[in-house]
Parts: C-alpha cells; sequence; structure tokens
C-alpha cells in the first residue's frame, strides 16, 4: 500500500461553480453594506439565531465560516501567535486565536478570493449563542469591546441528555428577548410573516442539505466528507434565502444522478469510513488524496450534520428554533452521542470511524472520555484517533497522521481477510 | 552461498536505525544488520542489504521479495511494496509468541501498544501523540545532558539503590528535572533509574495491557532492563523475542514471504 504514490483523486463535483458564485454574491453584499453602511449587519455564531437576524433586515456574517477560511487557506498558524500575545492562550480555540490574530495583523482570506475585499464586513451588533461552546463568546467580546459594539447573546444549557420542555422554553425565551433590542439596531420591526417565511426557507435548506448527506448511505457513494466540508457553506451562511435552497436542489440533483449512474467519489471505493470532529481544515485537500489513494471514503461525518435542523417548524418559531438549535450534537451527553454515532454507522454502512482529537477544540473532540473504546467494544467497529487541530498546523504531525491512517486501513483489510 | 536458495528481505527504516532481516524459505533467520539511518534513507537501505546478504552468504539474485517498514518505508527502492511499522511489529511479534498479546513498541522517535488476537489479527493499536516523551529520543537527550555514553545507561540503571521520581510529559521538563536532581546530590544510577521508569509509565499511560506483554524496538535492546522493571510494574511476566531490534523488519519479510 503506497498513498504517496497513488493517483486517485476525489471526483469532482458540478455544482461546485455555482456554489462558488453564491458565495461570492454572499460576502460582495456584505462588503458593500460594509462600506455604504446602507444595511445593518450582525455577526453570528455558525449555529446561533442567523433566522431572528435575517427575518430583522440585517445581512449576516459568520466568524466561525472566516476562521475556517484561514484554517484552509493555511493562514491561520501564522496568525494564532498574535492573539497569544493579547493573553489568548494557544490551548483555547484556534479559530477564535486564528480570527483574533488576522484582525490585529489586518490580514483576510476574503482579500485573496474575492478582489476588492479588503477586511471583513464590520459588524452592527454581534449575536452568540453558546451551545457550542463558551469560546464564541469571548471571541465575539474581544470584537465587541474593540469595535465598541453592542453584543447579545443566548446561553444553551450543556450536556443535554434529552432535550426537555423547560430547556426549550429557557432558550426560547432568552431568543424572544432578543427581538426588541434588535429590531432596535436594525430599525425594521418584527414581522412574524417574514419570521415564518425565513424559517421556512432555512428548513428547506437543512432538508435538502441532509438529502445530500444522506446521500453518502449509497455503495458506492457519490459523495465525501471533504466535499461535505466544503459543499456546506450556503448551508452556515444562507439558510433563511432562496439561494441557498435553489443551490442544495442543484447539488442534491448531481448527487443522484451519480448514485443512479454509479459514480463513485473514491473510484473502487473498498473501504468506507466515518469522521468524527472537526476537519484539520489546513489538510482538507492531504487528507483527502490520502484516503482516495487507499480506496477509502471518509463519507460522512457529524460535523457536516451540525448544519441540519430538523425541528424548525415555521408555525411555532421561537420554540422550533430553540429545540433545533439545542437539540445538535455538540450540545448533547455523553450517553446521547454515543447512540448517534452508533446510528450514523449503522446508516451509512462504514467499516470504521476516525475520531480527530483537536487539541484546540475540546468540545468538539469526543474521544476524550471512552468514546472510541465503547463503541468498538460494543457494535465492534474499529476506531483510530488521530491528534491534530482545526487550524492550529504546529499540533499536527503529518507523518504520524499518514502511518496511523495507513496502519488503521492494513487494520479493516486484515479484518476482511 | 547456496546457489538456487530462495529468501526473504524485510527492511524497516525507523526514525533513529534502519534495519534489515534476510529470512530463509523456513523462516529462519539468516542474516541481519542495523546502522544509524541518517539522511539518506536510501543509501542506508541498500548498505544494510548488502551486509545482511553478506551474513547469510546469499545474491541480490536469490531474493525473492522484499517488503520495507518504518517511517522511511517509502525510500527503499528495492522494495516490492510497503506496510506501516504496526502490521510488521505484529506479524513479526505473532510470529515469535502465536497467542493473543499486546506489544509494546519503543522505538527512536515513537511508542506503540498493538492489541492482537488470538489468530493474530490487530483489534486495535495506539501510537504516541506529537511528543517523544518515553521514546528512545528521549533517553538519547537525557544521555548527552548527563555526559553519560547512552550504551551504558542500562548498567547505570541497575546499580540503583533509590531511584528518583520524575515527570513523563516533556522531555525538556523532565531535563529541568534532572537538573535538581543533581543539584540535591542524587545519584546518576537513581537518575538513569529514573528516567527508565519514566520512559515505562508514558507506555503504559498509552493503554491498558490486556493480554500477554511483548515488548520490543531498539531501546529494550539496548536497554534490557527495562523489562524487569516493566514486569515489576505491572505484576507479570513480558516476553522479549529473540531480536526486539529487528521484529518490524522479520515482520516486513514475513509479509514478502506472504506476497510470493
Amino acid at each position: 500500500m503506497e498513498a504517496s504514490k497513488a493517483t486517485v483523486t476525489r471526483k469532482k463535483i458540478e455544482a461546485t461553480a455555482e456554489m462558488n458564485r453564491i458565495m461570492a454574491d454572499y460576502f460582495y453584499e456584505l462588503d458593500r453594506a460594509s462600506k455604504t453602511k446602507e444595511q445593518k449587519i450582525a455577526w453570528c455564531t455558525s449555529v446561533g439565531p442567523a433566522e431572528i437576524l435575517r427575518a430583522l433586515g440585517f445581512l449576516v456574517f459568520f466568524p466561525e465560516n472566516h476562521g475556517a477560511m484561514l484554517g484552509s487557506t493555511r493562514l491561520a498558524t501564522e496568525m494564532i501567535p498574535a492573539a497569544n500575545a493579547l493573553g489568548y492562550s494557544p490551548d483555547i480555540c484556534s479559530y477564535l486565536t486564528a480570527d483574533i490574530g488576522a484582525y490585529v495583523k489586518g490580514v483576510t482570506p476574503l482579500s485573496r478570493a474575492y478582489p476588492g475585499i479588503e477586511r471583513v464586513p464590520e459588524p452592527d451588533v454581534l449575536v452568540f449563542n453558546t451551545n457550542q461552546c463558551r469560546d464564541v463568546q469571548d471571541w465575539f467580546s474581544w470584537y465587541a469591546r474593540k469595535l465598541k459594539k453592542p453584543i447579545l447573546g443566548i446561553t444553551t444549557h450543556c450536556a443535554v441528555n434529552e432535550v426537555t420542555e423547560n430547556i426549550v422554553r429557557s432558550v426560547s425565551l432568552q431568543m424572544q428577548e432578543l427581538i426588541e433590542p434588535l429590531s432596535r439596531i436594525s430599525g425594521v420591526p418584527f414581522d412574524p410573516e417574514r419570521m415564518r417565511e425565513v424559517l421556512r426557507l432555512s428548513r428547506e435548506c437543512s432538508d435538502l442539505w441532509k438529502a445530500v448527506l444522506d446521500t453518502a448511505a449509497a455503495v458506492p457513494s457519490p459523495i465525501t466528507f471533504f466535499d461535505g466540508t466544503i459543499h456546506m457553506g450556503p448551508a452556515v451562511v444562507l439558510r433563511g434565502t432562496p439561494q441557498a435552497v435553489a443551490y442544495y436542489r442543484l447539488l442534491l440533483r448531481e448527487m443522484q444522478e451519480r448514485i443512479q449512474n454509479g459514480v463513485a467519489a473514491v473510484e473502487g471505493e473498498k473501504f468506507r469510513l466515518y469522521w468524527e470532529g472537526m476537519p484539520v481544515w489546513g489538510r482538507l485537500n492531504a487528507h483527502s488524496q490520502l484516503f482516495a489513494g487507499l480506496k477509502t471514503n471518509v463519507l460522512a461525518s457529524t460535523y457536516c450534520n451540525s448544519w441540519i435542523f430538523t425541528a424548525f417548524d415555521p408555525d411555532d418559531p421561537f420554540d422550533s428554533m430553540a429545540r433545533a438549535y439545542t437539540e445538535l450534537f455538540i450540545v448533547r451527553s455523553e450517553d446521547y452521542k454515543e447512540k448517534y454515532i452508533k446510528n450514523m454507522v449503522e446508516f451509512f454502512r462504514v467499516d470504521g470511524i476516525i475520531f480527530h482529537d483537536a487539541k484546540t477544540c475540546p468540545n468538539n473532540s469526543n474521544c476524550r472520555y471512552g468514546m472510541p473504546q465503547r463503541i468498538q467494544e460494543s457494535i465492534g467497529v474499529p476506531c483510530l484517533v488521530i491528534n491534530g487541530d482545526l487550524n492550529d498546523l504546529r499540533l499536527i504531525s503529518d507523518e504520524q497522521t499518514k502511518t496511523n491512517i495507513e496502519a488503521f486501513i492494513e487494520q479493516l483489510e486484515e479484518r476482511r481477510g | 552461498m547456496e546457489a538456487g536458495k530462495t529468501v526473504f528481505v524485510g527492511v524497516d527504516i525507523g526514525a533513529s536505525r534502519a534495519k534489515a532481516v534476510v529470512l530463509g524459505a523456513e523462516k529462519d533467520l539468516l542474516g541481519y544488520a542495523v546502522e544509524r539511518s541518517g539522511t539518506d534513507f536510501e543509501e542506508v537501505s541498500m548498505t544494510i542489504l548488502a551486509r545482511a546478504l553478506e551474513m547469510a552468504g546469499v545474491s541480490r539474485e536469490q531474493v525473492a521479495g522484499t517488503v520495507s517498514t518504518g517511517y522511511g518505508r517509502n525510500n527503499v527502492p528495492y522494495a516490492r511494496s510497503q506496510k506501516t511499522e504496526i502490521s510488521c511489529h505484529s506479524k513479526g511479534c505473532y510470529f515469535y509468541f502465536p497467542r493473543a498479546i499486546t506489544i509494546i513498541d519503543i522505538g527512536g522517535q515513537d511508542n506503540k501498544i498493538i492489541k492482537l488476537d488470538e489468530k493474530g489479527r490487530r483489534l486495535g493499536f495506539k501510537m504516541n501523540r506529537k511528543c517523544a516523551a518515553g521514546t528512545g529520543a528521549f533517553l538519547e537527550e537525557m544521555s548527552f545532558r548527563l555526559n553519560i555514553p547512552l550504551e551504558e545507561m542500562d548498567a547505570l540503571a541497575r546499580r540503583s539503590e533509590d531511584p528518583v521520581r520524575l515527570g513523563s510529559f516533556c522531555t525538556v521538563f523532565s531535563a529541568t528535572e534532572v537538573l535538581e536532581n543533581i543539584r540535591k546530590g542524587k545519584k546518576v544510577p537513581d537518575i538513569v533509574k529514573g528516567l527508565f521508569h519514566s520512559v515505562i509509565q508514558r507506555v503504559l499511560e498509552m493503554d491498558a495491557l490486556t493480554e500477554e506483554v511483548v515488548m520490543t524496538g531498539g531501546v529494550v535492546a539496548h536497554n534490557p532492563y527495562l523489562v524487569p522493571m516493566t514486569e515489576e510494574i505491572i505484576g507479570r511476566p513480558v516476553l522479549v523475542p529473540p531480536y526486539p531490534q529487528l521484529t518490524g523488519a522479520v515482520g516486513a519479510a514475513l509479509y514478502a514471504m506472504e506476497e510470493e
């Protein structure tokens, strides 16, 4: 087995050009608003209450998306030390440290991707939800202090086993309390009809995105996890808009056509794996090639599933948003997470699980409390833990990762006999 | 030289040492060679091949197959295929101990714990994180700091009467602890045994030892006192193959034989 000599790569997705177009429109629209001040801009956490912001007339910018761009362009590692020097530890979220570091240094990957954009759009308000972690609140608070802008947020329960009515009510009330101050900032009165329409679009986007990801259950799979991390862009930044809905219709059609024609995302798919944890943004391509070279498709992940909000109900906007944003994997208890992963293993018919232990993201590293061992013992699916990070490449040993992955595939081959 | 005799070669280019073995058709060890890996893996792979073949008394033409492994496995031009060191250590250890085993391999730059079932199938494995604490590199650094030749450490550790306790997470911080112990007047054998203890602790933190334990790797080959020390800590006997440093290369040669 020799991955580096392999020529197998994952199959290109035709819809990518359309995604690039709508993403460019999104960033240029934000840039225009930032320069002309004609429309208010809200910064929002990636699984935060974006629908409320859209319903109140804001354009919405997602710093986590920017953090991921810093990672995938491999700029992050150079930016992180600038945030460390401000007192933000190298051990905390490397989205946060990369993003704040980049701001301090006056750098943004948006300039490279979109000529004419010099800086990130300036916020009129910052809105967080701690459903993912506490770091997002600290991250946004830095900008609020620096830019002297208002910050609002929702504090979500953590390690939730069952999403009870009390929990939903608590989050729903916090969401409703955002309306008045946000409406004052945007100057747009709250319109229940508009709220319903945004939520309907978000739900449709979510359903289509789920359908796209679920195509990976086909054998061979028409899509990879690495495609998912790129094509989830519109589900993150454009949910609640018709553009996102139209895009996922297009992408879903392409994936369905691949299934009909037996087209594999990784030619000669021999092994099917599940990815648990954050992507290594600066190594997306390298990892994609490594696995493809081993005729292995990492085809599904908890991470890409994080933008599925099946609970959204336009007729019950606040409670359903509260439920949808709380029932996410990252918010849940270890027991729930274990059951969830086992269900995914069964649904996607995978041969093994890769757990990424991301040094600076404890909340999304689900191998630190014995999960791989428990899963392996109870359902017999082999698990591999690789050490790395989402953004900080100093925390990655490529050679160790490669040896671990190759050895894991050898183990799967041996099992198959 | 026995004309017509078919042999199989396994080459293990590790981070610290390069090893080659020659196995006969009956899986008998006919020859081997060990060299520093250095910086030119291709060249060292040629050197150890020539030496191992010479010891075996066979020619290049008699080699029916070669598999390479280790950190430099892709830099062996004459290897027909490559396998990771995880697979090769498993294969090599199971050859000597064909039963369910837990393998501890302490290498120059990484440690591994590998678990095999009674049929030799791998159940799982773990490698150390991106940190060389507890590996051969850790002992090399300490021998440099203490100005003791690496090959004398084993004998020194055996003379210890009151070993010191050292942290095991970071080579640099452990070195600071060593200096602190020197200032306190601790004896060198006690410090060296403390270092050995630290290596073992680091490995034992990696995974639970569920089956019979086998220890391999260059560090154990050159510091065999680690074996009784480990036995004492875990309260069980530890098995060691005849040439612990060559186990990965033996496994590679066995794969070459299977491929043939």
